[in-house]
């Protein structure tokens, strides 16, 4: 046990300078820092021109469905490579396991083809 | 590779899952539009049904997938009883969204794979196969607490369900990968192994690692002090899916927590004891004392399970065979009363729809007397007055708890029994004696079965118990004690 956390020493001595130098540069400006605001000053900055809106405004759900279609087969991807390269080891057996997931992966997709979750009007 | 018995043992949960993707794909091409919810509501029905019959094919225990993946008389008890509910649910959901013009075919396939991940929590042998069951059952509840996405409260109870369930799995999760650091095994078997080795009961590793688990399936029952979720989502979720909610995802989630518990950490009992009984008399306290002040009869509902999953842990804190066979007989029959009850407020509507308040039901008993009468017994037996059914729930688990010595617990269970009768009387008080509002609309002829079919149950209970006590019993034999 006392093994063990020693082992994760280093870990809370790096933890413990991150925490120190980061609330130091948090809080010094507080201190030192010479503070002289004028309302051109603090306004938003935007490329030579005054902000058009806010930057909290709706935007399209359409937009969140379109990452998350992304990352599921971002992440299909992703379990694909280590199934690639231990191919040779898991024999018919790996083969059909992964054939299984991406016919799951195939019913939900041709499902919100169909529903139209794809077009964008 | 693993032999062809292995996916035999698992039959039920592939008939259904495979159900529930060509469920979808009928849907998506085949149903024409007219009935397409009803009809795919039908056959998901069948899907449950075939799994059902799969279920009841398989005998003996079996341990397959690398021991991930259990198979034996307490599964099969709870499955079946999770099936009736899941089954149940979409029974009652027909005619209710209709009416909200929410009846898309996405619904039954929903509780679909919800039931596969239920399925899988019950037969899990393994951290994993405990988290992809969990996970799987959660996702499809978030989908369905948000099904009626052009409702406010719907969509709000979606959300919070899904924050708070993200939360509660991330705890779970690190839970079990302190559980993995600290013993080097997820399966079951193996962690009962390191939890009964000489020293278990120090090493806080593994300690830490069982309360970060237990805090998850403790959210997942909703058992104080994680019940917060648990009266806004059955408020806001549609009626027939809050129905769902109160009955199928409990019993498994509630089965998982006594297979990890027993059969995982027999060797740590004394340690999980105490926080199954604290956790059980703030859950029963909180359902009984919280619920009085409820006008909403949905969010009654919640508080009531809540207290309702205080009672039936105090079987699992028993720690006995005994224990185990008074939880069983409490899910079945909270199951039934809780569908019932469901039923009822799904009876509750007016020409211009659904109402929730307790105050409607006024004199209940003059427009509708069959309904106020069964409403009645359904509510006095979730009290659980004798000789109704939940009566015989509580004594088993009551029962168990005396004999395990844990006086205290039993005599705070009973007192907090007694309160909680303070509020279902006053909603039969309303119905019997308050001057009458206008009657309700006709009820849908599914929801008028599950009702007087829960209303029997309820009643006749006390006549023929033994076919349901002889199941229990022999389910609670298959956990290691």
């Amino acid at each position: 046990m006392n093994d063990l956390l020693t082992d994760y020493l280093p870990l809370a001595v790096f933890i413990g300078v991150a925490l120190a130098i980061g609330g130091a540069l948090m809080i010094a400006p507080f201190l030192v820092a010479v503070r002289n605001p004028d309302p051109e000053k603090v306004s938003a900055y935007e490329c030579g021109f005054n902000a058009f809106d806010d930057a909290r405004m709706k935007f399209d759900v359409r937009f969140y469905l379109v990452s998350i279609l992304f990352i599921i087969f971002d992440l299909e991807i992703a379990f694909l490579f280590p199934w690639a390269v231990a191919f040779g080891d898991i024999g018919l057996y790996g083969f059909w396991s992964m054939m299984l997931f991406l016919g799951v992966l195939t019913v939900g997709f041709i499902y919100e083809w169909r529903t139209g979750a794809l077009e964008w009007d | 590779m693993p032999e062809t018995t292995s996916f035999a043992a698992a039959l039920p949960e592939i008939i259904l899952a495979a159900g529930a993707m060509g469920l979808l794909m009928l849907g998506a091409f085949g149903f024409s539009d007219g009935e397409k919810s009803d009809r795919a509501g039908w056959t998901a029905i069948l899907i449950l049904f075939a799994a059902g019959v799969a279920l009841l094919g398989q005998t003996g225990t079996e341990r397959v997938f690398n021991d991930a993946f259990i198979s034996d008389p307490f599964a099969r008890f709870v499955k079946l009883l999770v099936l009736a509910g899941s089954a149940t649910a979409i029974l009652l959901s027909f005619d209710d969204l209709r009416r909200a013009k929410a009846d898309r075919y996405e619904l039954p396939v929903l509780i679909l794979l919800a039931t596969v991940g239920m399925l899988m929590m019950v037969s899990a042998g393994d951290l994993l196969a405990l988290y992809l069951g969990l996970e799987l059952q959660s996702l499809a509840l978030y989908v369905l607490a948000a099904f009626r996405r052009d409702d406010v409260r719907s969509s709000e109870a979606g959300m919070k369900y899904f924050v708070l369930g993200a939360l509660s799995s991330g705890m779970l999760l690190y839970g079990a990968s302190l559980l993995y650091g600290f013993s080097g095994t997820t399966s079951f078997a193996g962690l009962a192994q390191a939890a009964s080795a000489p020293g278990a009961a120090t090493n806080l590793g593994l300690i830490a690692g069982l309360v970060f688990l237990l805090v998850g399936l403790a959210f997942k029952i909703s058992a104080v002090p994680f019940h917060m979720w648990t009266p806004d989502v059955y408020e806001g979720a549609p009626t027939p899916v809050t129905a769902f909610f109160a009955a199928a995802p409990k019993l498994a989630a509630m089965a998982l927590l006594a297979r990890v518990l027993f059969d995982g950490f027999g060797g740590l009992f004394v340690q999980w004891q105490k926080i199954v009984i604290f956790i059980a008399i703030a859950s029963m306290l909180l359902g009984a004392f919280a619920a009085i002040g409820q006008t909403n009869i949905k969010r009654l509902m919640a508080y009531s399970s809540i207290g309702h999953v205080g009672f039936a842990l105090v079987g699992v804190a028993a720690g006995s065979a005994a224990g185990i066979e008074g939880l069983l007989i409490y899910l079945a029959i909270y199951l039934v009363m809780t569908l019932g009850a469901f039923a009822c407020i799904l009876a509750m509507r007016r020409e211009n729809g659904p109402v929730e308040e307790i105050d409607e039901l006024a004199g209940l008993a003059e427009t509708n007397l069959p309904m106020a009468f069964i409403l009645a017994m359904l509510l006095l037996s979730l009290a659980g007055v004798p000789p109704l059914a939940g009566f015989f729930a509580k004594f088993y688990v009551f029962a168990a708890a005396m004999k395990a010595e844990l006086y205290g617990l039993a005599i705070i269970g009973m007192l907090t029994s007694v309160v909680s009768l303070f509020y279902y009387l006053r909603i039969v008080k309303v119905m019997f004696f308050d001057d009458a509002k206008p009657g309700f609309s006709a009820t849908a002829p599914y929801v008028r079965f599950v009702m007087i079919a829960a209303g029997l149950f309820v009643l006749l209970y006390a006549v023929y118990p033994a076919p349901l006590v002889e199941a229990a019993t022999a389910a609670a034999k298959s956990l290691s004690l």
